[in-house]
């Protein structure tokens, strides 16, 4: 296994996705390939990085006044 | 390492009896079906639009929708999914009004490798967090996600931020399953690469 075939079973190598084969291939290549292990370790942590700090979240209030203007709409639509 | 793929349930899912009640028109069943999901929808509008005003207008927009289609909605999928799926259409619909970006079709594959090929070797010492302050940090991740080109930021913020599993994600854009893991596969790479400009570790002697 090369560094572009380690690429294209990350996807399924972060879900669990994979073959006991392919698993075996991509520890060996790990153990061997420093670049290849940091991309891994760097790529869980942009995910990890992005899920523990949620920049959108919506705050309480907004979220008020949108449920209210939500149900509002709805309820007119039902009347109509 | 825990998956980081949620798994399917064959069990019925509680919504499914909170959608009967609302299509007999019980508005209360539909407005726990809106509390449940609105967080959700809003931050999926964000994401893709990177507007707040415009994920506003999606959210209302998309239960509004909802509630007006849900004798259409068939119960193959989940809820939630089939809420997704129209909320990523209406911002995609946004995101083509405003033409700001060229890309803003989920069909069309993006082209470009830039970023997908790592460069960076470098480990990420100390952690961002202990790096930077929160307010920095979510700048930094803002700046990050919003030079991603539309159909790869969709594709993350399902897949990664919101933890739909990849045959949700699949559905709620209308995408093949293959297609959802290589435009997964590229955006989780060109973010890394993005990302490590600002959280690689410091050669000693080289300023933060």
């Amino acid at each position: 296994m090369n560094c572009t075939d380690f690429l294209s079973q990350l996807t399924d190598y972060f879900d669990g996705q994979i073959s006991p084969e392919l698993l075996e291939e991509v520890r060996t290549h790990l153990a061997g390939c420093k670049h290849c292990e940091v991309v891994l370790n760097t790529t869980r942590r942009t995910i990890e990085v992005y899920r523990d700090n949620q920049i959108y979240d919506i705050s309480d209030d907004l979220r008020e006044k949108l449920h209210s203007a939500i149900m509002t709409k709805c309820l007119e639509k039902k009347r109509a | 390492m825990p998956a980081i793929q949620s798994t399917g349930t064959e069990e019925i899912h509680p919504d499914v009896a909170l959608v009967e009640r609302a299509r007999e028109g019980d508005a209360a069943a539909f407005e726990q079906l809106v509390r449940q999901y609105e967080r959700q929808i809003f931050r999926v509008a964000q994401h893709i639009t990177q507007n707040r005003e415009d994920a506003e207008d999606i959210t209302q927009d998309t239960f509004l929708k909802a509630y007006e289609k849900l004798d259409q909605f068939q119960g193959n999928s989940k809820f939630s999914t089939w809420l997704v799926r129209i909320a990523v259409n209406e911002s995609l619909m946004r995101l083509r009004k405003r033409k700001t970006s060229k890309t803003v079709s989920m069909d069309e594959d993006v082209q470009t490798e830039e970023g997908s090929i790592p460069r960076d070797f470098a480990e990420w010492r100390p952690n961002p967090e202990q790096i930077f302050d929160q307010n920095e940090l979510n700048d930094i991740l803002r700046r990050t996600i919003q030079g991603l080109p539309p159909g790869f930021r969709t594709v993350f913020t399902l897949r990664d931020i919101e933890n739909l599993s990849t045959e949700e994600t699949a559905e709620a854009l209308g995408l093949s399953i293959p297609a959802v893991k290589s435009r997964l596969l590229r955006a989780r790479l060109q973010l890394r690469e993005r990302l490590s400009r600002y959280f690689r570790q410091r050669k000693e002697g080289q300023p933060a």
